[in-house]
């Protein structure tokens, strides 16, 4: 194999040709850390995915390719999203309030996959803080889609998708709280899996929205996804919200979907989805049923109302998050340290100069939304009708065992398109924030293409369900032979 | 706008705020459709999965006991300025 054919490996591949000695791991990671480093190097005149990648191949310690002889997935590289905690590796959750940022110590599920081989290769560009449907709001520049460079790679884990997607990375790990690890992948024709809420540790992860922010893999197909999930879930001391996943994540095999009972709801798949998004969607479901799915009609009635209860309690919970953003322990601090004003504007001053316009906003919203007198009609309603939400799930579950939507209701657009306006923007996560106000599983795989961009299918199944979901995915993968899911640089 | 500015603690420059508020009330406008649920019997969402799954969850609090934590010079690390071993912060009454 020559050093250029080593990015064509799927990761499983490529765990599997190291385990057998017959490539070596030292020589896969300096390929993608050239790869990624020359990106890195061409700034906005290449995809931007980076914010940081290793400068050269670690030679001892957890991250050197070489150790953890008998561990799983040894020697693999990972590209990890900026806003996870890495000790000594800056850290910055897109934000120029955190520029520079080396934290202390590294997150749950970063220290969980380098204890099973994994060696740190990048961190990868996003939106601010993860707020973000384009990865236009970061303060490191704009990532760029591989598959149209003047198109946006989706977000808030573009950078991630988009170094996946392009053979810069084996895979990366990102973060969802609506939708931003499952539309980017989409956007970018790879695959994306946000795990049930609670499956993985939020220790270490800087944060957006407690209460719906969760890790999972963004991968090139989803051997991939399920071989990287099996070694993020598991309960953690440090993350009370953490949950025992129960048994392991196993390999999927799966190649029919005889007596699998799809659901389809009508109020995700039918107004505001763009035609092609949509035959796409109808041409996966037809495949579907010739592997012997039952394709159903379910109603999933309060799901219209998900993305108003979501930006009351994303920006909700975000402003109380961000409070912690004062010039004081960390980060940026406005004006001269050594002759500083008054406490009350160092704090007002840091933080216009250190958030971007987007963050702003949801901070503005947020805090508006809790304020005194409003809390019982903003936030109060909003984690009501996410009951209603989960409990439409629910029924639904009753009677078919996945739901299928298309995961964005356009593919990608262009650079620029919807920066204006901020609600054409939160629109794109129609079909994926009602999964995330339920903490239920959902993955994003490809399913073809409409004007030669990628389209996504999304498949969602009740709290711990990713076995099942992961076989299905894999079935539907395996027949859809999505001939995209490549390195496209 | 300034009033709940103020609460956030964050300065808005001038030409700031007739954006914002615009871009904010077209939010609002969008998030209070929710106001025609009939939700008044609903009880609100606490933690989304461990509420649908009774005694999974339970213990999830590790025991209160003293362990050791970041050491101080760490800690101080990445501070912007730092003095006799604590944050250093402009006064508050200044």
């Amino acid at each position: 194999m020559t050093p250029s054919d080593l990015h064509e490996l799927s990761a499983a591949q490529a765990v599997a040709a190291i385990a057998a000695g017959s490539l070596s791991a030292r020589e896969l990671f300096e390929s993608y850390r050239s790869r990624a480093a020359a990106d890195r190097a061409a700034g906005e005149q290449g995809l931007n995915c980076f914010t940081w990648v290793a400068s050269e191949c670690p030679e001892r310690g957890a991250d050197a390719p070489d150790a953890h002889a008998g561990a799983p997935l040894r020697g693999v590289p990972l590209a990890v999203k900026d806003l996870f905690c890495t000790e000594g590796v800056p850290s910055q959750s897109g934000s120029r309030i955190l520029e520079g940022y080396r934290p202390p110590y590294t997150a749950s599920v970063v220290a969980r996959l380098a204890d099973a081989g994994t060696s740190l290769l990048a961190k990868t560009n996003q939106d601010e803080f993860a707020m973000g449907s384009s990865n236009e709001n970061s303060a490191f520049g704009v990532v760029r889609n591989p598959w149209d460079r003047a198109r946006v790679p989706g977000g808030s884990s573009g950078g991630s998708a988009a170094a996946v997607a392009a053979g810069l990375a084996p895979w990366a790990l990102g973060t969802d709280t609506g939708g931003s690890i499952r539309q980017p992948a989409a956007l970018c024709g790879i695959v994306g899996l946000k795990p049930t809420y609670g499956a993985v540790s939020r220790y270490g992860m800087i944060a957006f929205a407690s209460s719906l922010d969760q890790a999972g893999p963004l991968t090139r197909d989803v051997t991939d996804a399920a071989l990287l999930l099996a070694h993020m879930v598991g309960h953690d001391p440090c993350d009370a919200t953490s949950l025992a996943f129960p048994g392991p994540i196993e390999p999927p095999t799966a190649e029919r979907l005889d007596g699998v009972r799809l659901g389809v709801p009508d109020e995700l798949t039918g107004e505001g989805i763009q035609a092609g998004v949509l035959a796409g969607f109808h041409a996966a479901l037809a495949r579907a049923q010739e592997l012997g799915a039952q394709v159903r009609e379910v109603s999933l009635p309060h799901a219209p109302h998900a993305l108003s209860a979501y930006y009351v309690l994303a920006p909700a919970e975000a402003s109380s998050n961000l409070a912690r953003y004062d010039g004081v322990r960390y980060g940026l601090r406005a004006g001269d340290p050594a002759h500083p004003e008054d406490l009350l504007h160092m704090y007002t001053r840091t933080r216009h100069d250190g958030f971007g316009a987007e963050v702003k906003r949801r901070i503005m919203l947020g805090t508006y939304a809790l304020s005194s007198g409003y809390y019982d009609a903003y936030y109060g309603r909003a984690q009501r009708a996410r009951t209603k939400i989960a409990e439409d799930f629910a029924a639904a579950f009753e009677d078919v065992h996945f739901i299928l939507t298309p995961t964005t209701p356009s593919v990608a657009f262009k650079l620029g398109e919807k920066t204006g306006e901020p609600l054409a923007m939160y629109l794109n996560d129609y079909c994926t924030v009602p999964m995330s106000l339920a903490g239920i599983p959902a993955i994003s795989i490809p399913c073809g293409l409409a004007d030669g961009l990628p389209v996504g299918l999304q498949l969602a199944g009740p709290a711990f369900s990713e076995n099942r979901l992961l076989a299905a995915a894999y079935a539907l993968e395996q027949s859809l032979g999505f001939q995209g899911a490549r390195a496209r640089v | 706008m300034l009033h709940v500015a103020r609460l956030a603690r964050l300065e808005l420059a001038e030409d700031e705020i007739e954006p914002m508020a615009r871009e904010l009330s077209a939010v609002l406008e969008h998030v209070a459709k929710i106001a025609e649920l009939d939700l008044d019997d609903v009880p609100p969402t606490s933690h989304v999965v461990a509420s649908s799954l009774e005694g999974v969850v339970s213990g999830a609090l590790r025991a209160d006991e003293p362990r050791p934590c970041l050491a101080r010079d760490l800690a101080l690390a990445q501070a912007p300025a730092v003095r006799d071993g604590g944050f250093l912060v402009p006064s508050p009454q200044a």
